[in-house]
């Protein structure tokens, strides 16, 4: 593993001092096989949590022989503790639909759309302008590539690829058995790319700099810049640009309030981190890459935060599988158990056996990461989920 | 071209075709894979995650129904990872099940009960996650939803939409509060449902089953005034062996008189004799309308389309209530039976109509919605007091401690207990179309129908619609308007397949004169009162059974049926006719599509 000092960096959230639509003209210039071994080189990863390798994905897609494929940019931010997608909608839109220009390019693709949480439907106005001036910028380069916003409805588990897809067929929000994969077989029945918001606009500033330069950032596992969701017992909440591969002892010092606990990184989908393990733990490696990052200070119940965790998971489970929708519930009657005593200290430890069996029988990323912050927040906090 | 591939399932390398789950592959080399969502007839839906198993080189454990079997996987099905996994998942299904077995219909026919014995789950492993707030549904007069056994699997759900097409059932809400509801979470009486009970024989547990009347039918029995009579379908004699110790196509036709005789009913006759009567009537009505096409020029609905699924009835009354017309106007087998005993029957056999109780054993759900129409009170009472399936028949004879192996055969009771092989195959999909023709061509030609031992086969089989073409030659001189023409006949079975046919209509495109159409899969044989599994390879054994019986009857043209004959010598007088149509036809409604 290695490490870097934190350093905030300015790649994503610059300011447009090359214009976006420019990069996606130049990129066009260049041969498609190279574009996406730049991205491959890039180190890329997605950036909406699972991390799979952006250029692989662009790579197999390209691949793909059909009439029509589909990009879509999935905005329907969820995660609990995580803001940023928000963010570079409203400051650079351009970046995120020239990522996706890019992408329609170099994958044959004619037909974009975001998916945008319903929440952010505010945002509409100013991103059909922007839109306009996207499709003015793809007539100019004869690009054949439109975008449309596609508003979802709310639910947490439509941010996993596969029930973003169904959801916009107008079906159930409901994973889908994997495979095929959505490359293979996505929206309609048709290759579809799914990527984040942050991870296209990411995309176009590797073509920006290239990926020579882009890969200078970050550790040897994780690459570039990221953005950050910082919330929490913290003076400094807001979203921060942030190299990837700085310590957690570092993170907490810069934006914690000198008391923090813990800090849960990547959202309720990803791990607790107690205070004595900071110094051991670097962001990004290892850990889910979604940037939801919720510092506790030790004021907070770890009780409190995990019952919240689990009720929110078993509301937002689909409800399609056992292990999510049954395990869900019985992980936050368990704590509830063994809060009040109906269950004895050791029931506390067949539920992590349980949250184990969810991972490795889930359906989807959804019931297969609960067992993240379960696990994370029992084992290190187990005097206070009991007493 | 179908490719293969090979992997290798608990060290055995097995060669499928290319697409197999890995789940069926390991059926091919006997390895048995737990599934609770899976079902034959059904698409994948990967939900319930028994099957899961472990593939060399993922984290993950696999769900094997959905997982298509590729070249060189390396899979394990019972390593300690999968048995801790699976027994994990069975108990979070128990504690979300109403676990009180001892009570419940299906108990010894619940694949959740055999696979919580085989895992031998502990109630106390998990807390009861079980809704406090579920009441039973029994709204209607067919199904009855007990959602506290509901396991969440969505196999009616997806009967009911990729079967029957009809989407009563849908999933509702998500997370913990995720359930299989209705529209609007109306009660099952006020949603557009067709009673057909597919939803029912693929439930893997007791939350969805008919609803009982067999109570109601001993009182009858037991009580000395009343009369009970009960007429039973085609199809159960094929298909109430496989719960009482017989392997599935056994008939067992002698055995379930005798024990139905020996149960207390007063009267055991045969639905095949209002099969067969059906049968006269319904072809009469094709050649009125025929008649009216061909030579009178009048309008009439062609083609004509067959009433005598219940289900399939009130399929076309929601679905296509601007079509009604084209719907024969025959009651149901069932139907015409209930209005003839309290009417021929009782007068034959100088009983007051009033202390005769008319049961029906059907294959069938719907038929009990059917009994209780309003409009079927023909005979100036209720014409059938109750249908029951061949599931409540089969606990019955349980109930009556009736040892049903030992039984000698014995004959239905007279009058109305003749039939003709025509009546049998009512039970299997085109049946009904076989029967017709078989009469229809000899009273047009006044010739047996031109097929080696009257089996006319292109009607038959488990393909969802087939045709079959017949030219009509050296017609009889009433009939010569038909000479020459060579009339296309359809069959349909399967409420989608139904939809097909019906949309051909609606565009004006069919080319049918006359349609059989049967709202389960596979015809009556695979009615959603039928005895649990029902699969592709069950309904085939029942049919070949049901076509068996056919060859056996000494008459299998229903205008031959001497009881049929004298129906109409001593009370009917004629086809079609006044009193006919007062207790053998019947009118259709229109109904709402929402």
């Amino acid at each position: 593993m290695t490490s870097h000092k934190l350093r905030k960096v300015d790649v994503i959230f610059s300011p447009y001092s090359v214009a976006p639509y420019k990069i996606l003209k130049d990129t066009m210039q260049r041969d498609k096989n190279e574009v996406i071994q730049e991205l491959i080189d890039s180190g890329l990863r997605g950036r909406g949590g699972a991390g799979f390798p952006t250029g692989l994905k662009w790579k197999f897609a390209a691949a793909e022989k059909s009439d029509i494929k589909y990009i879509i940019c999935n905005a329907d931010e969820g995660e609990p503790g995580t803001f940023k997608d928000r963010k570079l909608l409203v400051e650079v839109p351009r970046k995120v639909f020239s990522g996706m220009a890019i992408c329609a390019w170099v994958t044959g693709s004619t037909k974009g759309y975001i998916y945008l949480r319903r929440e952010y439907r505010y945002l509409i106005p100013k991103l059909k302008e922007e839109l306009a001036l996207y499709e003015k910028h793809a007539k100019e380069f004869d690009l054949d590539f439109s975008i449309e916003i596609f508003l979802g409805a709310g639910a947490y588990v439509c941010g996993e690829e596969t029930a973003l897809i169904e959801s916009m067929e107008g079906k159930r929000g409901e994973p889908r058995n994997k495979p095929p994969y959505p490359i293979q077989d996505g929206f309609l029945g048709k290759p579809t790319i799914v990527n984040n918001v942050e991870t296209f606009a990411s995309s176009t500033m590797v073509f920006r700099y290239g990926a020579k330069e882009y890969i200078k950032l970050g550790t040897d596992d994780q690459h570039g810049s990221k953005l950050f969701s910082i919330s929490g017992d913290s003076p400094k909440e807001g979203v921060y640009e942030l190299e990837l591969g700085m310590r957690l002892d570092e993170f907490a010092e810069e934006f914690g309030d000198g008391d923090t606990k813990a800090v849960q990184v990547g959202g309720v989908a990803g791990f607790c981190i107690p205070r004595k393990n900071f110094k051991d733990t670097i962001i990004g490696e290892g850990n889910t890459t979604g940037g939801s990052t919720m510092i506790f200070n030790s004021t907070r119940s770890m009780y409190n935060v995990l019952h919240n965790y689990l009720e929110f998971y078993a509301e937002e489970s689909c409800g399609q599988c056992t292990p999510c929708r049954v395990g869900t519930q019985q992980l936050l009657k368990g704590i509830e158990a063994v809060k009040n005593g109906t269950k004895p200290p050791q029931y506390l430890d067949n539920l992590i056996k349980l949250s184990e069996t969810m991972k490795l029988t889930s359906k989807c990323g959804l019931g297969q990461s609960v067992t993240n912050s379960f696990s994370s927040i029992v084992n290190n906090f187990r005097e206070e989920i009991l007493f | 071209m179908t490719d293969k591939v090979t992997l290798t399932i608990d060290g055995q390398n097995v060669t499928v075709d290319k697409g197999m789950s890995i789940l069926d592959a390991a059926k091919q080399i006997d390895v048995r894979i737990p599934t609770l969502c899976h079902h034959e007839d059904l698409c994948v839906a990967g939900n319930c995650r028994i099957c899961v198993v472990e593939q060399k080189g993922k984290n993950t454990l696999t769900p094997s129904c959905a997982t298509p079997a590729e070249p060189g996987m390396e899979i394990e099905t019972s390593t300690p990872k999968v048995r801790k996994a699976r027994k994990d998942i069975m108990a979070l299904l128990v504690s979300e099940h109403n676990t009180q077995c001892t009570t419940c219909y299906r108990s010894t026919n619940c694949e959740l009960q055999d696979l919580a014995a085989e895992y031998n789950i502990d109630n106390d492993i998990y807390i009861s996650v079980v809704k406090p707030d579920l009441n039973i549904d029994k709204s209607s007069w067919s199904i009855e939803k007990d959602d506290s056994k509901c396991i969440r699997c969505q196999r009616c759900v997806r009967t009911c939409a990729e079967l029957q097409h009809v989407n009563a059932l849908a999933v509702t809400e998500r997370g913990k509060d995720m359930r299989v509801s209705t529209f609007m979470h109306l009660p099952m009486n006020e949603i557009v449902c067709t009673n057909c009970g597919q939803c029912i024989t693929h439930c893997p547990t007791g939350a969805l089953t008919e609803r009982r009347y067999y109570d109601k039918i001993w009182d009858a029995i037991d009580d000395p005034d009343k009369h009970v009579v009960i007429n039973t379908a085609p199809s159960v004699r094929v298909a109430l062996g496989e719960m009482l110790g017989y392997e599935v196509g056994t008939r067992v036709t002698g055995k379930m008189v005798t024990a139905l005789k020996k149960m207390g009913f007063d009267s055991v006759l045969d639905t095949d004799f209002s099969a067969d009567l059906t049968i006269i009537e319904e072809a009469n009505e094709l050649l009125v309308r025929l008649k009216k096409a061909f030579v009178t020029k009048e309008e009439v609905a062609l083609p004509m389309i067959t009433s005598c699924s219940p289900g399939w009835v009130k399929f076309i009354e929601h679905m296509y209530p601007e079509h009604l017309a084209h719907l024969s106007t025959c009651k149901s087998p069932q139907q015409m039976f209930g209005a003839l005993t309290k009417t021929y029957y009782a007068e034959k056999k100088g009983i007051d109509p009033s202390k005769i109780v008319s049961v029906a054993g059907m294959p069938c759900a719907a038929k009990k919605y059917e009994a209780n129409r309003p409009e079927m009170r023909d005979s100036g009472f209720m014409d059938v007091d109750a249908g029951l399936t061949t599931r409540e028949i089969g606990h019955m004879i349980k109930q009556a401690g009736i040892d049903f192996l030992e039984l000698e055969d014995s004959n239905f009771d007279s009058i109305m207990g003749e039939s003709t092989g025509a009546g049998v195959i009512f039970g299997a999909t085109g049946g009904v179309m076989e029967a017709a023709l078989r009469t229809a061509y000899f009273v047009i030609t006044g010739r047996p129908v031109p097929f080696n031992d009257l089996n006319i086969t292109p009607v038959r089989g488990l393909e969802g619609i087939k045709e079959a073409t017949i030219k009509f030659e050296d017609c009889l001189p009433e009939y010569s308007f038909l000479e020459g023409v060579e009339a296309k006949f359809g069959i349909a079975h399967g409420l989608i397949n139904a939809r097909q046919i019906m949309d051909q209509i609606v565009e004006g495109k069919s080319p049918f004169v006359f349609i059989e159409i049967m709202a389960c899969p596979g015809g009556c044989i695979g009615g959603g009162g039928q005895p649990i599994p029902t699969n592709d390879e069950i309904r085939k054994k029942r049919i070949a059974a049901i076509y068996e019986e056919d060859m056996n009857k000494p008459i299998r043209m229903s205008h031959e049926n001497p009881e049929i004959v004298a129906i109409y010598e001593d009370y009917l007088e004629k086809p079609l006719g006044e009193k006919s149509h007062h207790l053998l036809h019947t009118k259709y409604r229109k109904r709402k599509r929402y």
